[in-house]
């Protein structure tokens, strides 16, 4: 299959920036005093269809999961029922937080059923919602550890991380305070349990780790793993980038884990948006759910209130998260119930394990579930460029690094049988194509091969500074 | 297998039997290599409905949500979203489309991101302005993470104001738990900053001083630049917290000092959302490889046109690990397109224009707040942007709760104070609030 982009250019550009078609500058009238007002506010002024045509186009040079294939491996890019938009929308949702909780019972049920749900899923006892983004999730997360380690006089430095693991664990644990210390890999891909030995102790106060792991290698070792880091002490971190592989099959809960976030953008089918809003709620056990962020919504006699948890670590958002995401979940997920979920998981794997056995490329690491990381055998940022010609979204590159030039794919449960024979097809021709096709992908999409070394070594990142040069 | 358990799976009985067939495996459990000590053989207790039942199960729900008017802001407003946004915005290839890590397929994002960067820079005055935070209140906890990378040999104190509403104080709280920041507050007078009392109590291990326009209370500073001054006299970087609203008409920010700016511009595109963001963080040039978060450049593509991507990625979690900038990754992207859609159809006249009507609303409410026996408004002598606050000659919660029961929500934010927003959503349904005021005040 082949793709050609819709592409709108003009002499040295695509689109027009706003600011190049019509600019006005309104100067502020007499409702303050001059000396508090700015001068005049100089913005684009184009009329309404004028907007419907500027915002059409950059949406046709846009390419989501619903234009084709999108096997962005780690960030389960599955298709978006349609129905939860109507729902993420609805006027009686569009209410201010600082409703008291018995004008607020509507939102406050759907918190607590997703809260419940997300419970059950994750073998969890208590759930909060209100973090932003899975970056977030972890961030509560940590800071639930720490609490508690603080609580038993504890004070503890390390957070230990696998090599493989996203670079969001890493960077939260450093910026919630810890020293992060690197667990290497054994040879099959999964966390070394010789080398996590070594590194436990008791300066350590949690292991995050994902699981199914970046590979898509399901860490079997986890009840080892999980006393290891029990017996030192720590806790054990879920981070649920990979629960897409896993719904119905096991729980992290079960699986020895205290404290996880979801990832509902993920998981659950609230749209990814260009990079958010999504939602991370982190869910805990029992013992750790007095350190919750606040509000937690609890069910009472008198109806839904929300609480905070005895010892919380405080906030993690200024309200309560990101409420489009959190309804959308919620809605995902009644529609699905546990076959459906369960459905999910099992289509997603059987789709990964088909697409990985129809491209001619080695797959280092196995069995997988839900993605595998292909290594292209040249660079694999290239290989990825000319996929676009293809007609699809290349997989997720150069990571993780245990695999050279690694193409980390995962098509989820949402592709057809017709579609993944198309993305292998493109996977086998871009093999075949030389080094040259690659270098000068992609052809079809809407620009050419951005010049990335130069925007980064010339910043201009405003049409302001445009007009400087 | 239960493939029509699951409508988003296109597969048929014998399409799956095909694909099981090429990967050699009997049933789809056998390619689930999990270890039977953690297996999970129950069931979540979920039943499935179809499409029709959960929209109505839903909308039933929300349904208990009282219906009452609100006149609700402190940090968190409502104006009208035009039509337009939803409608550009909720165009699938926008909505259903990632981190646009292959910018030459998302162009049209990127662009879109671009230009929200751009309306911002022209909002504060300030020449970066990234693709967004969460929210206004984890915007300032890394605003505060900036000063002590910037400022680390200098100090670690950040002031903010003693009306800093309590849930922000809460998430600057946890994000400088970290590098184990100390947060110190400075008075303020009628709803504003206290500048001699800001200049007493700041001590010379301050990196960030933060104040905000209009304030919580719903006041416009009126010596943003003098608050300015202090902090620079003080060798502190100064964090202004606003809106693109506000800014639309209030001074620039930068022309007062500001190194960086935090705020929620979600008051554009969104609406009342229970809370949802969109935070705002710009700054000055030099600070431009330690922001946090997605930026957006210009370069040019191999045709020779010019061309989007995200830029200084070293700066990011993806590539940088524990030596990001921070740990953010996915953010508030679709709520940037939407405030960029909503800003170019208002254009700057639009902008202005509602700017102007968020000082002369409230200005004019109060003043019928204050034409009511036993209330007194606007307690604080300050222009008013969206909000004031009342007092009230009886206890305010209970004043709230009588105009909740009569169908209208106000804050109590204090013993005798309610605090009151109104903008261009609310202001057809002002008689009937100071009627029922009239009533129960």
């Amino acid at each position: 299959m082949r793709h050609d982009q819709a592409r709108w250019t003009e002499e040295g550009a695509y689109e027009p920036l706003l600011s190049e078609t019509r600019t006005e500058t309104a100067e502020p009238g007499d409702a303050l005093p001059d000396d508090l007002t700015r001068d005049g506010l100089e913005l684009p002024a184009p009329a309404e269809p004028e907007v419907a045509r500027h915002y059409t186009r950059l949406a046709q040079m846009t390419y989501g999961v619903d234009s084709g294939p999108f096997p962005l491996g780690s960030c389960t890019m599955k298709y978006n029922p349609k129905f939860t938009d109507a729902l993420a929308g609805r006027p009686e949702g569009a209410v201010h937080p600082d409703r008291p909780d018995e004008a607020l019972q509507g939102t406050l049920a759907v918190c607590h059923g997703l809260q419940r749900h997300l419970a059950a899923i994750g073998g969890m006892d208590a759930v909060s919602l209100q973090p932003p983004a899975g970056a977030a999730g972890e961030f509560t997360g940590i800071h639930v550890a720490r609490a508690h380690h603080r609580a038993n006089g504890d004070e503890r430095s390390e957070v230990l991380v696998p090599e493989g693991a996203h670079g969001t664990n890493f960077a939260t644990a450093a910026m919630a305070g810890y020293d992060v210390v690197e667990v290497p890999a054994g040879d099959d891909g999964r966390v070394d349990l010789d080398a996590l030995r070594a590194a436990a102790g008791p300066e350590t106060a949690a292991l995050m780790l994902t699981n199914p792991n970046t590979l898509g290698l399901f860490e079997r070792d986890i009840q080892a793993i999980a006393d290891v880091v029990h017996d030192a002490g720590g806790l054990l971190y879920y981070d649920g980038a990979n629960l897409n592989a896993l719904l119905g099959r096991a729980r992290p809960g079960d699986m020895g884990f205290d404290v996880m976030h979801y990832n509902v953008h993920k998981t659950f089918a609230t749209p990814h948006g260009g990079g958010g809003p999504g939602a991370g709620p982190v869910g805990v056990t029992e013992e750790l759910a007095p350190y919750l962020p606040a509000p937690v919504v609890e069910e009472r006699e008198d109806g839904y209130r929300r609480v905070e948890p005895l010892r919380s670590i405080g906030k993690v958002h200024g309200f309560h998260g990101n409420w489009p995401a959190v309804v959308r979940a919620y809605a995902y997920i009644a529609r699905l119930g546990d076959e459906g979920l369960r459905a999910a998981s099992a289509n997603a794997v059987l789709n990964a394990n088909y697409l990985a056995e129809r491209i001619d490329f080695d797959i280092p690491y196995g069995p997988f579930h839900h993605e595998f990381v292909a290594s292209a055998d040249r660079d694999a940022a290239d290989v990825a460029k000319r996929m676009l010609d293809y007609g699809v979204h290349p997989p997720t590159t150069k990571w993780p690094e245990a695999v050279d030039e690694a193409l980390m794919t995962e098509p989820t449960e949402a592709e057809s049988l017709a579609d993944l024979d198309r993305l292998a097809e493109a996977f086998d021709q871009v093999a075949r194509d030389d080094d040259e096709t690659l270098r000068n992908a992609p052809e079809r999409t809407a620009a050419r091969r951005v010049d990335q070394t130069d925007a980064a070594r010339n910043p201009r990142l405003s049409w302001q500074a445009l007009d400087e040069e | 297998m239960t493939g029509d358990a699951n409508p988003y799976v296109p597969h048929s009985d014998a399409e799956r039997a095909t694909m099981l067939d090429a990967v050699g495996a009997d049933g789809v459990e056998d390619l689930f290599d999990v270890p039977d000590g953690v297996r999970f053989d129950g069931d979540f207790g979920i039943p499935s409905r179809d499409e029709r039942s959960v929209r109505r199960e839903v909308r039933d729900t929300l349904g208990a949500n009282a219906d009452v008017t609100e006149f609700l802001g402190r940090g968190h407003y409502d104006h009208y979203v035009p039509a337009v946004v939803d409608d550009l915005a909720d165009r699938s290839e926008f909505l259903t489309s990632y981190t646009q890590y292959q910018p030459e397929i998302a162009q049209g994002f990127l662009q879109a991101l671009f230009e929200y960067q751009s309306l911002l820079v022209e909002l504060t005055g300030l020449p970066v302005a990234n693709a967004s935070m969460y929210d206004a209140a984890t915007a300032l906890g890394e605003a505060a993470l900036l000063a002590d990378r910037v400022r680390a040999t200098h100090g670690d104190a950040i002031y903010v104001p003693e009306t800093l509403r309590a849930e922000r104080r809460a998430v600057l709280d946890t994000y400088v738990a970290g590098p184990g920041l100390t947060v110190e507050t400075y008075p303020t007078a009628e709803g504003t900053a206290d500048v001699a009392g800001l200049r007493a109590a700041l001590g010379d291990d301050a990196i960030l001083v933060y104040a905000e326009t209009p304030t919580v209370r719903g006041c416009v500073e009126p010596a943003l630049s003098a608050v300015g001054d202090a902090a620079e006299d003080a060798g502190a970087l100064f964090c202004v917290g606003s809106d693109p609203v506000a800014l639309s008409l209030l001074e620039r920010p930068a022309d007062a000092g500001a190194d960086v700016v935090v705020g929620d511009a979600s008051v554009l595109g969104l609406g009342a959302s229970y809370g949802t963001g969109l935070g705002v963080f710009a700054t000055r040039e030099e600070y431009l490889r330690q922001v946090p978060g997605r930026l957006v450049g210009a370069s040019e593509d191999a045709s020779g046109r010019r061309a989007y991507t995200l830029t200084l990625q070293t700066r990011e979690q993806h590539i940088r690990r524990e030596r990001a900038t921070s740990n953010i990754c996915t953010n508030q992207a679709h709520l940037a397109l939407r405030a960029a859609v909503h800003a170019a159809w208002l254009g700057p006249d639009g902008l202005v224009a509602l700017a102007e009507r968020c000082v002369e609303l409230p200005r004019n409410l109060a003043a019928e707040f204050d034409g009511v026996a036993g209330v007194r408004a606007p307690v604080d002598d300050r222009h008013p942007f969206r909000e004031f606050v009342a007092e009230t000659a009886r206890p305010a919660d209970e004043v709230a709760a009588a105009l909740l029961d009569r169908g209208y929500a106000v804050h109590a934010v204090d013993d005798h104070e309610v605090q009151v927003c109104v903008t261009e959503t609310t202001a057809d349904e002002t008689d009937g609030l100071i009627a029922a005021l009239t009533e129960v005040a």
